[in-house]
């Protein structure tokens, strides 16, 4: 018989929770029963609750079994897991999951399945399908593929991608530059770690097909310090790919040329702006730029660069590879194909669900996240990451898409939903955006550098009681001085927390209210 | 009638101090720097390349790293200081990164904040007194399903309660 295939995930998530513990307990208990096991370290399936969830491969499909924990091992043995039998921990087929099975998993297609090392499973999952078209297509016809799809930047400013592409395309001069912002510092956000570290290729596939598409024969991945897995599992990559003729130079044989490398950040909210990203790159403190120029005309070193999230680049190999009407089919209004949204925070079932725009906050949050964990009622929930709004449970319906939450003053960002439950101080959130934003602000407006610090100040003498309707009054102006007079998002969209809250739940602010909610010992 | 005249005064000569490096301190930054020098925009990747030998970037490495790229000793300072990630201290032992953004926070984040600083004694960016850990904080590790998160080295660690915080810290004082 044959070696059984066990998979235990990789993922830091997976990681943080005991996966290596798990792994090293699931291959001693089998060498001491005799039996022989092949155990993958795949990504995460997204069902983060479950972690470590390890699966076993069964002639009816893989077989779920989570949280395993490195004691419930040698139980989950005698009951014959190794074979898919039932056990407590036991859920069934991994695909027939609801969570799962709901989802539509086309960025994420891989992530979980796969062994995120091994070019040969990316092979054989589709993978570089897309790059094998673009290599038969005119640089032209990729970027109009992209703009056709709808695909839009998935980093939070939701920019029609193919538009980017074009105008990089038609720059002149020989030297042009591809860069990934990896930079995922949006608390509620962890889209990005999940992906680089489950299928780091689809990555390199699609910053491959943009350096093409623009003519840009090298790239950068400029990654935050909190992942080092992930750039343990991108540098991986990068050397397979390079080994196998997907990068350098002539790829697949064809005439183009494309490299690319890892660059860590250093513990910089502000370097998820474009243009800080770029100065941080070039060895400069992340330093917001102005704009004109467009980096897409000058960019990194001066030169035209197409700037990207790694949702964005890893979107475009399936749009390749099934075409710009199949990505299109997905989504709607002007928000098409699929947003991978994650649910963290005070929420039961917290995770990765991969859906095509259109459904509700209410549906993620219940139907997918079974409510708050702590089992309170759900009060709050933050989008978009900490420039994003407090959303209360009367927004709950508004659909996942981009125009639908500008219009209530909120935005889709990243993708990623913080709950709060009812034990929450929203004067406290807002204070803290405040803060946040005196901590990362880059300094170079004075809306955003002196804003944040006043706002902070203005927050607590409205809550010490002293004069509130004129602190009120003061804030909300300071408010608008930020949101118009701020150089980038960082400045502009901290008042969206801070006014959301105070919108949305008022009674937090006035000290009589703060005064009974400490009596109840909330 | 003239004025009688002034005092002149000159101000003191600025002797510069003596250097601070440890031994081999100067050798390792050389040698990142010689590595390294050549990448476009080299200067975060040399950074990172002496606090990843050193565990810090010593004052000193300002001049020698600032001689190297051909900057000034003032841009050199500037990076270093706008990175929260970089320091000029040397660290303990063990390095803690503990969460402090929103995710995190709505699942108690601010009380094991409060538990770290009481139990270590520290404030955020403090070494212990037995020089084991240093604690951090970190607005994000992209575990936002499973906080509280605390980093510990390069290690991840989720679902961290008060108790396993301070497993957390007995392990790091075994190993060090």
């Amino acid at each position: 018989m044959s070696a059984i295939r066990i998979f235990v995930p990789c993922d830091a998530a997976a990681l943080g929770v005991g996966a290596d513990e798990t792994a090293r307990a699931i291959a001693a208990e089998a060498k001491r029963r005799s039996i022989e096991v092949n155990i993958v370290r795949n990504g995460t399936r997204g069902m983060l609750w479950l972690e470590p969830l390890v699966e076993v491969e069964t002639p009816h499909g893989r077989i779920a079994y989570g949280p395993v924990d490195a004691k419930s091992v040698p139980a989950l043995f005698e009951a014959g897991f190794n074979s898919g039998n039932p056990h407590a921990l036991c859920h069934g087929p991994t695909a027939e999951i609801p969570y799962f099975k709901k989802q539509e998993r086309l960025t994420f297609a891989r992530v979980g399945l796969t062994d995120p090392r091994s070019l040969q499973d990316y092979l054989q999952h589709g993978g570089y399908r897309g790059l094998k078209n673009a290599l038969q297509m005119q640089p032209a016809a990729i970027v109009t593929a992209v703009t056709e799809s709808g695909l839009r930047g998935r980093g939070g400013a939701a920019f029609p991608a193919g538009i980017k592409w074009k105008t990089v395309m038609g720059a002149p001069g020989p030297v042009k530059y591809v860069v990934c912002n990896a930079d995922e510092g949006d608390s509620g956000t962890f889209s990005d770690r999940m992906l680089m570290e489950g299928d780091p290729f689809v990555l390199i596939e699609g910053m491959t097909i943009a350096g093409i598409a623009t003519g840009a024969p090298r790239g950068y991945i400029y990654l935050r310090f909190e992942y080092p897995d992930a750039q343990r599992a991108l540098e991986d990559a990068i050397v397979t790919a390079r080994r196998n003729g997907y990068l350098g130079e002539n790829i697949q044989g064809s005439q183009h040329s494309f490299d690319l490398e890892v660059r860590m950040g250093a513990g910089a909210y502000i370097c998820g702006e474009e243009t800080a990203l770029l100065e941080s790159l070039e060895g400069k403190r992340g330093m917001v730029r102005y704009k004109p120029p467009l980096p897409a005309l000058k960019g990194l070193f001066g030169k035209p660069s197409v700037i990207n999230n790694v949702i964005t680049f890893a979107s475009v190999p399936i749009i390749l590879d099934r075409g710009a009407d199949y990505y299109k089919h997905f989504g709607m209004g002007r928000s098409r194909g699929t947003l991978p949204l994650q649910l963290t925070g005070n929420i039961k079932y917290g995770g990765l669900v991969e859906r095509a725009f259109g459904l509700t906050m209410r549906e993620l949050l219940y139907d997918y996240g079974g409510g708050s964990l702590s089992g309170r009622p759900i009060r709050a929930v933050q989008v978009g990451g900490p420039l994003g709004a407090y959303l209360p449970e009367s927004q709950f319906d508004t659909p996942i898409d981009y125009e639908a939450f500008a219009e209530i003053k909120a935005m889709l960002g990243h993708g990623g939903l913080v709950v709060f439950d009812d034990t929450v101080d929203m004067a406290a959130q807002a204070r803290y955006a405040m803060e946040f934003c005196t901590i990362e602000s880059c300094g170079k407006c004075t809306p955003c550098r002196i804003g944040s610090t006043r706002g902070m100040e203005v927050i607590d003498r409205l809550l010490a009681g002293e004069q509130p309707e004129k602190q009120e009054t003061v804030l909300r102006d300071l408010c608008q001085t930020m949101i118009h007079g701020s150089l980038c998002a960082m400045g502009g969209l901290t008042p969206f927390p801070v006014l959301s809250a105070l919108n949305h739940f008022p009674e937090d602010f006035r000290k009589s209210g703060r005064a009974a909610a400490a009596g109840h010992g909330g | 009638m003239s004025s009688p005249p002034r005092k002149r005064v000159f101000p003191p000569i600025k002797v510069e101090p003596a250097s601070t490096f440890l031994p081999g301190e100067r050798e390792a930054v050389a040698e990142v720097c010689e590595r390294l020098k050549g990448m476009p925009g080299a200067l975060l990747p040399i950074l990172h390349g002496v606090q990843d030998r050193l565990g810090y970037v010593p004052r000193d490495a300002v001049g020698v790293i600032a001689q190297e790229l051909n900057l000034s000793r003032a841009e050199v300072h500037g990076v270093l200081t706008f990175y929260h990630y970089f320091r000029t201290e040397k660290p303990g032992r063990t390095v803690m990164h503990l969460c402090r953004a929103e995710a995190c926070q709505s699942v108690g984040a601010a009380q094991l904040e409060f538990h770290a600083r009481h139990t270590l004694g520290v404030e955020f960016h403090g070494t212990t007194a037995d020089g084991a850990i240093t604690l951090e904080p970190v607005y994000c590790l992209g575990n936002c399903a499973l906080g509280p998160s605390v980093m510990v080295d390069n290690r991840l660690q989720g679902r961290v309660t008060p108790e396993r915080f301070d497993e957390l810290v007995a392990e790091a004082r075994r190993r060090s």
